[in-house]
């Protein structure tokens, strides 16, 4: 199964509206809910870095038996250093992002923590394409 | 304690998310940053928190919580008022701030548990 979603740079309130669909999906699915609760946190993370960063960016979630496959491309500033933006308190979102209470380094790794793996590929002044997989039983196959 | 005995016992403000005023309460959460509580918050606590946009309500649904208490006597933006009223998780107010709201609520439960 594959879902799409758009997101725009700066609209907020379109951010956790991929999150939540996935979540009712898997919830459908019956994955197992610890599962469910780690894919939707990093989702999110990834949802609202394209909203406080980039100008505009696609989320594809592709669902198979064993795992679930998402890939949050945008168009946007890029990431100059990865590392660097990995790094648990550092972050580059506007006052206004942060007055939200977003802003505060923790996005990426709480996406890191929360899924199996995590590939981040980014040119600056183009874009930044985030991929993530989890697997639906690690441990119990 | 469910979140309508809460009300109750606090005198709390219901904006909305009047459907999800049965639910059990196993705990609490005090944080304004949307990614701790992304990172720390369980299924069924209470998110205490003086943010008011409508991103509280994709965080609160997201993560299950059984309410959202909004403390120092704000109230929710108009737009988290009307997404709100379309789910489940209530959205409460206090003029209580946060510290205060925290002390309480977390006797509450200590002795409704013990």
């Amino acid at each position: 199964m594959l879902f799409k979603f758009e997101l725009e740079g700066g609209n907020f309130s379109k951010a956790g509206y991929a999150s939540s669909q996935i979540k009712k999906v898997l919830k459908q699915l019956a994955i197992d809910p610890r599962i469910i609760k780690r894919v939707v946190v990093a989702l999110y993370e990834a949802e609202v870095n394209i909203v406080a960063h980039a100008w505009r960016g696609t989320v594809v979630a592709e669902l198979d038996a064993d795992k679930i496959s998402l890939e949050l491309k945008d168009e946007g500033p890029g990431i100059p250093d990865i590392s660097l933006a990995m790094r648990e308190g550092y972050s580059t979102a506007s006052e206004a992002v942060r007055e939200m209470g977003f802003g505060a380094g923790m996005g990426l790794p709480n996406m890191k923590k929360n899924v199996d793996e995590l590939t981040i590929e980014s040119q600056v002044d183009i874009g930044t394409t985030v991929r993530m997989v989890t697997w639906f039983n690690k441990e119990g196959a | 304690m469910k979140v309508c005995d809460l009300v109750k016992t606090l005198n709390l403000t219901v904006f909305c998310g009047e459907k999800g005023l049965d639910t059990e309460i196993t705990g609490g959460y005090t944080s304004d940053l949307l990614s701790d509580v992304m990172g720390h918050i369980e299924e069924g606590m209470l998110w205490i928190t003086m943010q008011t946009h409508q991103n509280i309500l994709a965080v609160a649904t997201l993560k299950d919580a059984a309410a959202v208490l909004i403390v120092n006597g704000t109230s929710p933006d108009e737009e988290t008022l009307q997404k709100g009223r379309e789910e489940a998780v209530p959205l409460l107010g206090t003029t209580h701030s946060a510290f205060e709201a925290s002390g309480m609520i977390y006797r509450l439960l200590q002795n409704g548990n013990g």
